[in-house]
């Protein structure tokens, strides 16, 4: 089966004063029709841009995409016009961000927003448009969707606000959607309701999602297929439950052992990752993560690893195999 | 309860922050309500976690127990006296004994001053030590907090995220504190970070016989380092219990739906689990709702709720709990 989107050797990287930084590092990876694919990983590790880059939202300058093919429905998105680029983006790709209060127009009501997106790509009338619009709000839950559809931003709460994200996202029926660490600025009770909105509405509608998050949490519960990425390299990547069930990776193995579990009983000491993550201008030759890693070998010095298939459906990129290396100590 | 082991005590504490209208006249109209009645207390050389969603008052709790905003009533007892009759010189010299670790160590330290400086600050400021002698303790507290004592001349800028956690942690330490008060220690840092620093309060608390306060919004964080732990909702205490008996036994129902929201990173153990969503938002704590605080988002709530306040009683050995229907 053909996947909805292929993206290949996708590289991006930002000409800054201070250097070139490497956020991207030719990253391979696909999203099937109706699948969720997790993308974990700490700041800076370039999960957003690598997203970004695949809707071609990079501003340029200080960025660009380097090299990279990014194939959705069979179409090549990056040798498009933008004229055609604009009628994918929010039509067939939609993207839910992160901090709703600042992605949201504060000056328009959600009404205008949201139609925006109807009369633009489905041609609506304004009157069907706000029918719509009370629909889709209805839809993620918002109660009195009615009274509420000339609100302004301001007027919601952190939840509210997000809904009416995931509203406008969905507007078009979209074959995909780019959700960039969107309970992130939630509480938990809060996120628990957003989810579980994306994910009856996923089931629903069939659409495939790209869940961008730090949380190894939210991705067990939602993901079929996780991409762990380090230093704008993807550093694993196989199905859930193999990624928590049998990492393979030094990297997805210290994450794992460095967040607290709720359903803990006896107290262990959280195995941290010391150091910190490198510096994405000055990208070593050899595998980044090598400065931190307690398994490393002479030859993680010297060459940086591709990813390699170690079982069906799960690759890595590292030298090493983690059952039979040997812990070391990281001076 | 032993009296004898408690370092502190927190009696029936209330905060309201007055909201006024007019520009020259101001008239006081309303108030939040912050903090609205609780009561807890701390063992010496135990940690207790307090969680809540944000707006809860969990912070204000924290700097209130320290004296850095006035309770509008109630009586915190530290080591047996009665902070909140205390003031000027007699209050400041019971500040060498509580310090606090803040939330955005980015934030929190002064861009203009060298680490050194930063850290000697509050030897300087109680008059411990001098010259050679505060240089010689600054680089003891570097060493403490795993920093390199060299970092001495260095500015906060020059420092990533969790290691100016570690600078905030060594400042704190300056005084050879008793208590701490950790003011979401973590929650600005990235996940690898994050456990290098909870290693380091729980290395310290080893080391030094500290005694934590640890506030924070993330469950699973504050179930991992604390030996109890207290749920607030909305200015009040709803429960609390030792740590493993609040995730085997809760009885509050906002403890529950807490405890079945936050994400556990295992997929097998996900998919079995039931969460019980809560419907709506926080009220705001200008007009809490009436009765009972949560009833309007109680998955069982009952007629009583809406009328009257549960009383805030102990059902367990050291388990208290805030509900109708224990």
């Amino acid at each position: 089966m053909e996947p909805l989107l292929d993206v290949k050797n996708l590289t991006t990287r930002f000409y800054t004063q201070d250097g070139v930084v490497f956020a991207v590092n030719g990253i391979d990876f696909h999203v099937n029709k109706g699948e969720t694919l997790g993308i974990v990983g700490e700041s800076g590790c370039g999960k957003t841009v690598s997203v970004l880059s695949t809707m071609r939202l990079i501003p340029t300058p200080p960025g660009k995409i380097v090299s990279g093919e990014v194939l959705f429905e069979g179409k090549e998105l990056m040798k498009m016009n933008m004229d055609k680029i604009r009628k994918i983006r929010g039509k067939k790709i939609a993207m839910i961000f992160q901090d709703p209060m600042t992605s949201l127009n504060p000056v328009l009501t959600i009404n205008k927003q949201i139609s925006e997106v109807l009369q633009l790509h489905m041609k609506m009338t304004m009157k069907k448009a706000r029918n719509k619009v009370i629909e889709l709000l209805d839809m993620v839950g918002i109660p009195e969707a009615v009274d509420r559809i000339n609100d302004y931003p301001h007027q919601f709460s952190g939840g509210m606000r997000q809904r009416a994200m995931i509203a406008m996202a969905l507007a078009c029926n979209p074959q995909l959607i780019i959700a960039d660490e969107p309970t992130t600025a939630l509480d938990v009770t809060i996120q628990a309701q957003v989810i579980d909105i994306i994910k009856k509405l996923r089931d629903e509608l069939g659409t495939a999602i790209i869940w961008i998050t730090h949380d190894l949490g939210i991705i067990a519960g939602l993901a079929d297929r996780v991409n762990v990425m380090y230093a704008g390299y993807i550093v694993e990547t196989a199905s859930c439950k193999d990624v928590y069930g049998d990492p393979k990776h030094p990297y997805t193995l210290g994450l794992l052992g460095s967040i607290p579990r709720l359903d803990e009983i006896h107290k262990k000491r959280l195995t941290s990752i010391e150091g910190l993550p490198p510096d994405l201008i000055d990208m070593p030759e050899c595998c980044p993560f090598v400065p931190r890693c307690t398994y490393r070998i002479d030859k993680c010095f010297k060459e940086n690893p591709k990813l390699r298939t170690v079982a069906p459906d799960h690759r890595i990129a590292c030298w090493i195999d983690i059952e039979t290396a040997t812990k070391k100590e990281v001076a | 309860m032993k009296k004898d082991n408690v370092l502190l005590e927190v009696k029936n504490l209330k905060k309201y922050f007055p909201i006024t209208t007019g520009i020259v006249i101001q008239r006081h109209v309303e108030d939040v309500k912050a903090v609205d009645g609780i009561s807890f207390y701390v063992k010496k050389g135990e940690t207790l976690g307090l969680v809540g969603e944000s707006g809860c008052g969990k912070t204000t709790t924290g700097r209130v127990i320290l004296q850095l905003e006035r309770p509008t009533a109630g009586d915190i007892l530290f080591e047996g006296k009665n902070l909140c009759k205390m003031s000027g010189e007699k209050l400041r010299k019971m500040r060498k004994k509580m310090q606090m670790i803040f939330q955005d160590p980015y934030a929190s330290l002064n861009p203009r001053l060298m680490i050194g400086d930063i850290i000697g600050e509050p030897l300087f400021v109680h008059n411990v030590a001098k010259g050679k002698k505060l240089k010689k303790r600054v680089r003891e507290l570097l060493e403490i907090v795993g920093l390199n004592p060299y970092f001495i001349t260095r500015y906060p800028h020059e420092f990533s995220g969790g290691q100016r956690q570690r600078i905030g942690v060594a400042r704190a330490l300056a005084l050879n504190p008793s208590f701490i008060v950790c003011d979401e220690p973590i929650s600005a840092l990235d996940v690898s970070i994050q456990a290098q620093i909870i290693n380091l309060l729980e290395d310290l608390q080893n080391e030094f016989n500290l005694t934590y306060l640890v506030i924070a919004h993330d469950l699973s964080v504050v179930r991992h380092i604390s030996d109890r732990i207290a749920v607030m909702y909305l200015g009040k205490l709803v429960e609390s219990t030792g740590s493993v008996e609040l995730y085997k036994n809760p009885q509050h129902p906002y403890t529950k739906a807490l405890l079945s929201a936050v994400p556990i990173p295992d997929p097998i153990v996900e998919e079995k689990r039931k969460r019980i969503i809560l419907k709506g938002d926080v009220p705001s704590p200008v007009n809490p709702p009436k009765g009972c605080n949560f009833n309007t988002r109680c998955p069982v709530v009952m007629d009583i709720c809406k009328e009257e306040e549960p009383e805030y009683k102990e059902t367990n050995t050291e388990h208290w709990v805030a509900c109708h229907r224990v």
